[in-house]
């Protein structure tokens, strides 16, 4: 009986495989469409990213700096991200992003990356987006891996904002300006500790600039974490457009009672992008982010109060080639204040260099071959090669330029 | 003529649409595309430039059959304006009112990329021009009431252009009743279906899916069995396949467009079509 089924079911699967490509007289409206946009209230995604690989440096995880890079030689699950979003009313868009990963002992970690509603239709070109979401600093920060140009982060992401990038739960609010061209103005207030806000509050019993964190709860709304972002935005012509951002974030840190931390940083994307292009292709985009840091260590019963400067930027470049591939360079480089603890490698200066190529089979799949040298003051410099896989279904939410 | 201030601010998300804008606007409406003509429609880059635009619109004019679901929706995020968005006062579907073809049964991304509401090529059909058309008046005289009568008139004159054109491109392909033609992309099935040529062979083995060798040699067989002597090719399509294609089968490569201005001498909808009708007549009848 169950075999009968299973074979009017391939029957019929088959049927419909073939009725596809046909021109169909009479188009009939779809009942359900599982996860297709404007079909249903919600739109589902699943994204996945898998890493292998080998590096000369044992030591994969001192060697890469983020949450969501290669964990170590071989196989590594980067990420597993489900989405979902959709419109919640005429009011408010809602999303949310959940975080699947397989650690290096095989078990499987949820983060929730992102749950956030946005406003849709408020006046005067404002926006309120409140929940859980990565902070609009800078470039790469508020982006989720799989939109990378490259496998892993760069390295002043690591230095500045952690493995797992600057996010918290907050509000923020944006302001369009009605000037000729794209100029936005945002301020983020979000909680400051956790570990998704390492130059912050951070977590307790962690270790910055060789002092021990301990961060106090919300006293005051001076112990929030306030992020403030200007971007701007013009066409050169019809071929290229160029967008700059200037961002700041500040908040208490975790080494003590009134001790702080600023970080601020400019970033730029130009982009050429031919009035032919198929698929979007060819294009050439450079983008570069530089960032510094000002971090106000507390006086402790052995360490007097200190102020450490620190600071780091990267400097890209991606040719997209023909239809579906590209090739890309990465300049990395961190430096500055080491801190009290002279033998953290996590505080050295070091400088990388990577290189890759990208074949995207379609918009929803892609194989990405990189290759990386690291230059790491103290430490032996390292040679990395990864291939990473990344496979998408489901309705995926368009990105942002 | 109205002063540019008061004009309706109209955003197109490709070049036809925005072809109609005009005609139907005519000067009380300052209308602005997103898409490029020469470009792939499926992927156009979200720029903050088109944000802005989107932000002080009036009227959103946008195909709504998921050609832009890879970059409208975070523009439309960006823009922030009630009139426009989903619902709004503002927002014109192109595609509401027309019977899409190829609509999936299935949906399955092993089948190339399928537009879960139907091939969204609809306005290579001039007959759905007039439905766009009779919209976009619509909208146009509920927002700006005062000049409905312009747009009304323009709309007409419009429609009767159109039908007049519609006679003659019906007359200059009737002699290519049931013949074939060979294009890049289902793109030309509305155009097909409207004047009775037959468009089933793709150069992409599936939709979006990039031409492979074996499929361009099962392209060729079918080219010569069925006697196909035509592929069509549009600016952003790769050339140099179509020439391959038919350099192979002595087909010859026609120069086609979807968008008004992606080729020369094609500045409105009804001299693009005029230039499509053109161009692939001469082709057939040689």
């Amino acid at each position: 009986m169950h075999r009968l089924f299973f074979l009017a079911g391939l029957f019929a699967t088959l049927a419909h495989a073939q009725d596809v490509p046909l021109p169909s007289p009479e188009p009939k409206p779809i009942p359900v469409a599982s996860g297709a946009a404007g079909k249903n209230y919600l739109n589902i995604s699943l994204d996945g990213l898998i890493a292998v690989g080998a590096s000369t440096e044992p030591d994969v995880p001192g060697l890469e700096t983020g949450g969501h890079d290669p964990a170590q030689r071989g196989f590594t699950v980067q990420n597993v991200e489900v989405v979902f979003d959709g419109a919640v009313d005429p009011y408010f868009r809602g999303q949310a992003n959940v975080v699947l990963q397989v650690d290096a002992d095989g078990n499987t970690n949820v983060e929730l990356e992102e749950a956030y509603a946005v406003t849709t239709s408020l006046p005067k070109g404002l926006q309120v987006k409140a929940g859980q979401y990565l902070t609009e600093f800078g470039r790469i920060n508020p982006t989720h891996p799989h939109s990378w140009d490259f496998v892993d982060q760069p390295l002043v992401s690591g230095r500045m904002f952690g493995g797992d990038g600057l996010r918290s739960v907050g509000a923020r609010v944006s302001w369009l300006m009605p000037a000729p061209f794209y100029s936005e103005l945002m301020l983020s207030a979000q909680n400051a500790k956790g570990e998704t806000a390492t130059s912050f509050g951070g977590v307790e019993g962690d270790v910055m600039f060789g002092r021990p964190l301990d961060p106090d709860d919300v006293k005051s709304m001076g112990d929030l974490l306030y992020v403030p972002r200007y971007a701007a935005s013009f066409d050169i012509g019809d071929t290229q457009t160029m967008v700059v951002g200037a961002s700041a974030a500040f908040g208490p840190n975790g080494t003590g009672a009134g001790a702080d931390t600023s970080i601020y940083g400019i970033d730029a994307l130009w982009k050429w992008k031919s009035a032919r292009a198929d698929k979007g292709f060819p294009f050439v985009k450079v983008q570069g982010e530089a960032m510094s840091r000002r971090y106000d260590a507390a006086a402790t019963p052995l360490l007097p109060e200190e102020t450490f400067d620190d600071h780091g930027g990267y400097l890209q470049a991606v040719w997209g080639i023909k239809p579906m591939w590209t090739l890309g360079a990465r300049y990395d480089r961190v430096g500055g204040d080491v801190g009290d603890d002279p033998l953290d490698p996590a505080f050295q200066p070091r400088e990388r260099a990577s290189l890759e190529g990208t074949w995207y089979p379609t918009e929803y799949s892609k194989l990405r071959l990189q290759y990386a040298y690291d230059d790491r003051t103290g430490l032996k410099d390292a040679h990395s090669v990864w291939l990473q896989f990344e496979f998408l279904l489901g309705a995926h939410a368009a990105h942002k330029f | 003529m109205t002063s540019l201030l008061l004009a309706l601010k109209v955003v197109a998300t490709t070049p036809e649409y925005g072809a109609i804008a005009t005609a139907i606007g005519g000067d009380q409406v300052k209308v602005t595309t997103l898409a490029k003509p020469t470009e792939d429609p499926h992927f156009v880059d979200a720029k903050p430039s088109h944000i802005v635009a989107l932000s002080k619109a009036d009227v959103l004019i946008e195909g709504g059959a998921d050609l832009e679901a890879g970059w409208l929706p975070p523009l439309l995020e960006g823009a922030r304006n009630a009139k426009i968005n989903a619902g709004g006062p503002g927002r014109v579907r192109a595609s509401e009112g027309i019977q899409l073809l190829d609509v999936p049964q299935v949906l399955d991304r092993s089948l190339g990329d399928l537009h879960a509401a139907g091939n969204p090529h609809f306005m290579m059909d001039p007959g759905n021009a007039k439905i766009v058309a009779d919209h976009v008046c619509d909208v146009f005289c509920k927002l700006d009431a005062g000049s409905c009568s312009a747009y009304e008139k323009n709309r007409d004159a419009f429609n009767a252009t159109l039908a007049a054109k519609m006679g003659e491109w019906s007359k200059a392909l009737a002699p290519f009743q049931g013949k074939p033609v060979v294009t890049y992309h289902p793109t030309w099935r509305y155009f097909a279906a409207r004047f009775g040529l037959v468009s089933d062979v793709y150069l992409e083995p599936k939709p979006g899916i990039p031409p492979s060798p074996p499929h361009l040699a099962e392209v060729m067989q079918k080219m010569t069995e069925q006697k196909i002597g035509v592929v069509l090719v549009e600016p952003f399509q790769s050339r140099k396949t179509a020439e391959a294609v038919a350099q192979r089968t002595g087909a010859t490569v026609v120069d086609v467009c979807q968008f008004p201005g992606g080729l020369p001498g094609t500045g409105d909808y009804l001299a693009l079509l005029d230039a499509d009708v053109k161009a692939i007549a001469s082709a057939l009848g040689k």
